[in-house]
C-alpha cells in the first residue's frame, strides 16, 4: 500500500466533519434503507448507508466522495453499531474511499487479464494527462489507483470512473474519455469499441449459424 | 451423543462437541491458534486441520467440525502432516524472526507448534511485510508485525469483555488488529488478551523485557484485589513477584483476571514498611521490634482493645488479632473500616448465595446499587454470560455502562418497595431469578428491603438461591466468620473509645475515628493507616505469606507464599505471636499450621477449603428504605494500598478514569 493516499489528520476531519448529517432528502433515503431489514438487523444496513454517506460527501465537496472518521461514527451511531465494526467493513471493501479523492476517481485495473490487452497503454495515457498513482491531480479532478481485477475481463482493458466502467480502451480512447471528463461532459460508458457489451466485436465469431434461426448442430459433430 | 474412531480409537462426544474436542476426548493433541474454549469458534487459523472420512477428500478444520456419529478421523496420516507443515510455513511467512527479543519466548504457541508441526526450515526468501505497532492502553504492547490474524483477541473483546473496541480492519495480506482508531481500550479485563494472543504480538506493557518464563518460580495463590478470590499464579524471581496470571478455576474467575489483579502487583515493591516505626514528638521514628513492643505494652491497655481489619488482610492474621484481642478480654472486632453497619446476625443472608458460577444461569435479575464491573469484574463477565442466554437485569443505583442491556429503574431504594410491573412480570415468569446487593445498597440501607423481597420475587427456591450480597473486600468473608462484625459497625467500636487499637492493614479508617486511641498498624504498605499510627509493625502482603480467604461466595480458598516479606517485616500471624508474649497474653500456637488447627477447632468452615455451608436464616429487619444510592468505587484502578503504590494502575488511572492522554514517544 506504498501508494495508498494519505488518510488526513483526524482533528482535521472532526472538525470539518464532525457535525455531518443527513441531507433532507438522504435522511429519508436512509430511514428506507434500514427498513429494508428487519427490527434487530439493522446492523445489515451498514454497506448501504456507507455508501449513501460517501456520496453525500462527494456532492457536498464535488467530488467522489470519501468517508471520515465522523461520518462513520454518525452512520454507525444510527444504527447502534459499535465504531470499531463499521470501521472494519470501510476499510475491508475497497469502494469505500478512507482519503479525499477528486471528482472523477479513475481506477485502472492491472490485473493479468487487462494487462495482457493493454492496461499499461492506459496507465500512460493517464500519466500524461497529468494523473499520478495515489494523487488527485492539482484541479481536483481526478485520482488515479491502480485496482486489481473488476471483473470486466471479456473487455480488457478497463477502468472504472465512477459509478461506469470503460471498457476496451486504447491510449487514444482512454485519452478521449478523460478528456471528455476534463471539459465536464459524460462519455458514453461501456466498450468503447463497435461493440455492444461484451458481445463478439464485428458481429458473432461462433453459432453464427444460430443469428437467422434455431440451427441444429448435431450432424455436424464428428 | 455421536461415536466416531480417531486414530482408531473409539470415542463418545456430547452431541454438538466438533472434531476437534472429540480428537482431545481421544487423547490427540490437535495444535490450533484461533480456537479457544472460551469464545466463539472462528476457523481462521487452519492449524487444526484433521482428516475426516466420510467427506471430501482434503483436510478439515477440526475445531469448526462437528462430530458425527461414523466419522473416521486421522490425526496421524501423511495427509494431516502434510497439511499442518503447510499451515505452518504460511503463518511463518509474515512472522518475523525475532523470538530472542520477544516477551511471548518460551510460552508461545507459534514457537512450540512451529517446532512440534513445522518443516525445519523456510522456502520464502522475499521480503516479510511488517506492520506498524497500534496503541491499545497502559496494559497492553503491542508488536503487529507478530500478528498471524487469529482474531482471539476481537473475539473476546466482543464477548467476555463486552467492550467492541478491538477488530481487524483492511483485508488480506494487509489485515491488522487494532483498537478503535489506537485509542486504549476501555476494559478492566484487557489484560487478558495477552494471555489469549498465541504469538508475541500483544504482550504485557509493565512486565516488557523483565524476565524469561523459565526463570521465574510460579506460586499458587489467591488474588485479594476483589472479594471474587481469582486463583492466580506468582511468577517470582528472588525477591520479586513479577507478574500475576490466572489459574484456571471454572468456579470462580474461569481463566481471567482483572488488569487489577494481573498489574498491582509492581506495587509490591513501592511504599513499603520494611521497619517497625514509632511515633515520638508526633513524628514517625524507625525503631527495634522490641522497642516498638514496650511502646505498645506501656499503653496498658487492660481490656479496652479493638482490631480493626483490613481489605486485604487473609484469615490467619485476623485469627490471630482475634486470639489476642480476645486473651485481652475484649471482643472488638471490626472488618467494615468505612461505616457499614448491616446485619451480619446470619453469614448466608450477606453471601453471594447463588455462586460466581451459578449467576450464569439466572434468568431474571435485580442488582441494587452495585456497579459490579467496578466490584467484581469477574462476576460481571459471568452475568454478562446469563445476559446473552437470555437473562433480564433490572438495576437500581446511578447508571453506568455495565457492558449489556440493563432497564435502569432509578436512583431510589423506595422503588424496592414499590417495584414497576415489568421487573414482577419478568420475576414471576423466571426459573432462577437473582438479586444481588452491592456495596452501595448495603451503604443506603437496602438491606432489609431487599430481604422482604426473597419471598415476594421468589428468589429462594428447590435447589436455587437467589439472593446475593456482593462485597468487594477480600477479607470480608473470612471476616464476617470470623466475628469482625460489631452490631453498629466501626462506630459503635469508636464509641467504646478502646485505649488499644490494632489496624490490620485498614487504610480506609478515616483518622479522627479513633482520635483518642493509641494505634498500631499492622501492615505493609505506607498509606493511610501507616499515616496516622502510633506504631507500625512491618508485615507481609498477600504474596508473601500463605493465606486462607473466604471469596464473597463463601468459597474458602488457600494461596501460597511466594517470596519473603521484605526487609524486617514478618508475617502478620507472627508478629500478634510474638507481641502475645510481650503483653503478657502468649498466643497458644507457634507455627503457622498449629494456628490453622487452632482457626478451624474456633470456626470449623475455615479448615475446610471449598464452599462453606450457611444456614439460610434471615434476620427480620425493617423493609422500609429510601434514599439514594452512590457507588463505594471511585476509582476502580486505586482502591487498595498495594493498587495505590502500582505505577501501572496509577497511569491506568489516569488514562482510563480520568482521561488524561499519553503520547506515545517514537521509537
Amino acid at each position: 500500500m506504498a501508494d495508498a493516499a494519505h488518510i488526513p489528520d483526524e482533528a482535521e476531519t472532526r472538525a470539518r466533519w464532525g457535525d455531518f448529517a443527513w441531507s433532507e432528502v438522504n435522511e429519508a433515503r436512509a430511514k428506507e434503507i434500514i427498513g429494508r431489514y428487519p427490527p434487530g438487523r439493522q446492523h445489515s444496513a451498514i454497506m448501504p448507508l456507507l455508501d449513501l454517506a460517501q456520496r453525500q460527501v462527494g456532492a457536498e465537496t464535488n467530488t467522489q466522495g470519501w468517508l471520515p472518521v465522523p461520518v462513520i461514527e454518525f452512520v454507525a451511531k444510527q444504527i447502534d453499531m459499535p465504531y470499531i465494526r463499521a470501521f472494519e467493513v470501510a476499510t475491508f471493501y475497497t469502494m469505500y474511499n478512507l482519503a479525499p479523492v477528486g471528482r472523477y476517481h479513475v481506477q485502472v485495473c492491472g490485473t493479468t487479464p487487462c494487462m495482457l490487452r493493454g492496461s499499461d497503454d492506459v496507465l500512460s495515457a493517464c500519466y500524461k494527462k497529468g494523473l499520478k498513482k495515489g494523487h488527485t491531480t492539482p484541479d481536483g479532478l481526478f485520482t488515479l489507483t491502480e485496482v486489481e481485477c473488476l471483473g470486466a475481463c471479456a473487455n480488457a482493458p478497463m477502468v472504472q470512473i465512477n459509478d461506469d466502467n470503460y471498457e476496451d480502451l486504447t491510449f487514444e480512447t482512454t485519452t478521449a474519455v478523460l478528456e471528455a471528463l476534463a471539459r465536464g461532459e459524460t462519455p458514453k460508458a461501456g466498450p468503447q469499441i463497435d461493440r455492444q457489451t461484451s458481445c463478439p466485436e464485428g458481429g458473432p465469431s461462433t453459432l453464427k449459424e444460430m443469428v437467422a434461426e434455431n440451427h441444429d448442430y448435431r450432424g455436424e459433430w464428428a | 451423543m455421536p461415536k466416531l474412531t480417531v486414530d482408531g480409537i473409539e470415542v463418545e462426544v456430547p452431541a454438538g462437541a466438533t472434531v476437534l474436542q472429540a480428537c482431545e476426548a481421544a487423547g490427540k493433541e490437535i495444535p490450533r491458534f484461533c480456537y479457544h474454549e472460551r469464545l466463539s469458534i472462528a476457523g481462521n487459523c487452519r492449524m487444526c486441520l484433521v482428516e475426516v472420512k466420510p467427506g471430501p477428500p482434503k483436510p478439515q478444520a477440526s475445531c469448526a467440525l462437528p462430530a458425527a456419529d461414523n466419522q473416521e478421523i486421522r490425526t496421524d496420516s501423511e495427509m494431516v502432516k502434510k497439511a499442518r507443515e503447510g499451515v505452518m510455513e504460511f503463518l511463518l511467512i509474515n512472522h518475523p524472526l525475532d523470538c530472542p527479543i520477544c516477551d511471548q519466548g518460551g510460552e508461545c504457541d507459534l514457537q512450540d507448534q512451529s517446532i512440534a508441526y513445522g518443516r525445519g526450515n523456510s522456502r520464502f526468501a522475499e521480503n516479510k511485510r511488517a506492520v506498524t505497532e497500534k496503541y491499545m492502553g497502559p496494559i497492553v504492547k503491542t508488536v503487529m508485525t507478530r500478528c498471524i490474524q487469529c482474531t482471539r483477541c476481537v473475539r473476546f473483546a466482543e464477548e467476555v469483555a463486552g467492550v467492541e473496541e478491538i477488530g481487524a480492519i483492511y483485508r488480506g495480506e494487509n489485515m491488522q488488529i487494532t483498537s478503535y482508531l489506537e485509542r486504549a481500550v476501555t476494559s478492566e479485563l484487557s489484560g487478558n488478551v495477552v494471555d489469549l494472543c498465541p504469538v508475541g504480538a500483544l504482550t504485557s506493557k509493565p512486565y516488557a523485557f523483565e524476565a524469561r518464563p523459565w526463570e521465574l518460580k510460579k506460586t499458587p495463590s489467591i488474588d485479594v484485589m476483589d472479594a471474587v478470590g481469582t486463583n492466580v499464579r506468582l511468577d517470582s524471581r528472588g525477591r520479586q513477584v513479577l507478574r500475576a496470571l490466572p489459574r484456571i478455576n471454572d468456579d470462580v474467575n474461569e481463566e481471567w483476571a482483572s488488569d487489577k489483579t494481573r498489574h498491582a502487583v509492581d506495587g509490591l515493591v513501592r511504599r513499603r514498611l520494611d521497619k517497625p516505626y514509632v511515633r515520638r514528638d508526633g513524628r514517625l521514628m524507625e525503631a527495634t521490634w522490641g522497642e516498638a513492643f514496650q511502646m505498645i505494652a506501656d499503653v496498658k491497655a487492660g481490656a479496652s482493645v479493638a482490631a480493626i481489619a483490613g481489605d486485604l488482610v487473609d484469615c490467619e492474621t485476623m485469627f490471630a488479632a482475634r486470639a489476642l484481642v480476645g486473651g485481652m478480654g475484649s471482643d472488638l472486632l471490626e472488618g467494615r473500616q468505612t461505616g457499614l453497619d448491616y446485619d451480619c446476625t446470619n453469614l448466608a443472608a450477606v453471601n453471594f448465595n447463588s455462586t460466581i458460577a451459578g449467576i450464569e444461569t439466572a434468568d431474571a435479575l435485580l442488582i441494587v446499587g452495585s456497579n459490579v464491573r467496578w466490584e467484581a469484574p469477574l462476576v460481571n463477565t459471568r452475568i454478562r454470560k446469563a445476559v446473552k442466554k437470555g437473562a433480564k437485569v433490572f438495576a437500581i443505583g446511578p447508571e453506568v455502562d455495565l457492558t449489556y442491556p440493563v432497564t435502569w429503574l432509578g436512583n431510589d431504594l423506595s422503588l424496592l418497595g414499590n417495584l414497576p410491573q415489568e421487573v414482577k412480570d419478568t420475576f414471576a415468569k423466571a426459573q432462577r431469578p437473582a438479586l444481588i446487593l452491592g456495596g452501595g445498597g448495603l451503604k443506603a440501607g437496602a438491606q432489609g428491603a431487599t430481604l422482604a423481597l426473597v419471598g415476594p420475587l421468589g428468589l429462594i427456591r428447590e435447589g436455587w438461591n437467589g439472593y446475593n450480597v456482593l462485597h468487594m473486600a477480600a477479607s470480608r468473608m473470612g471476616g464476617l466468620m470470623l466475628g469482625y462484625a460489631q452490631p453498629g459497625g466501626i462506630a459503635a467500636v469508636a464509641a467504646k473509645a478502646p485505649k488499644l487499637v490494632f489496624l490490620l492493614g485498614a487504610d480506609e479508617v478515616s483518622d479522627d475515628r479513633f482520635a483518642g486511641s493509641f494505634k498500631v498498624y499492622v501492615g505493609h504498605h505506607g498509606d493511610r493507616g501507616a499515616a496516622q499510627a502510633d506504631v507500625i509493625l512491618p508485615a507481609a502482603a498477600y504474596t508473601e505469606k500463605s493465606g486462607t480467604y473466604v471469596n464473597l461466595e463463601g468459597r474458602v480458598q488457600r494461596g501460597d507464599r511466594a517470596v519473603f516479606p521484605p526487609g524486617d517485616a514478618r508475617e502478620d500471624w507472627a508478629i500478634f505471636r510474638a507481641l502475645s508474649d510481650v503483653l503478657g497474653h502468649t498466643l497458644p500456637f507457634d507455627t503457622l499450621d498449629a494456628l490453622r488447627v487452632a482457626m478451624a477447632a474456633a470456626v470449623p468452615a475455615l479448615g475446610e477449603q471449598g464452599l462453606a455451608a450457611y444456614d439460610w436464616a434471615p434476620p427480620a429487619l425493617d423493609a422500609a428504605a429510601s434514599g439514594t444510592i452512590g457507588y463505594p468505587i471511585a476509582d476502580f484502578y486505586l482502591t487498595n494500598p498495594i493498587a495505590r503504590a502500582s505505577a501501572t494502575m496509577e497511569r491506568c488511572s489516569a488514562e482510563l478514569i480520568h482521561g488524561h492522554s499519553f503520547a506515545e514517544a517514537a521509537e
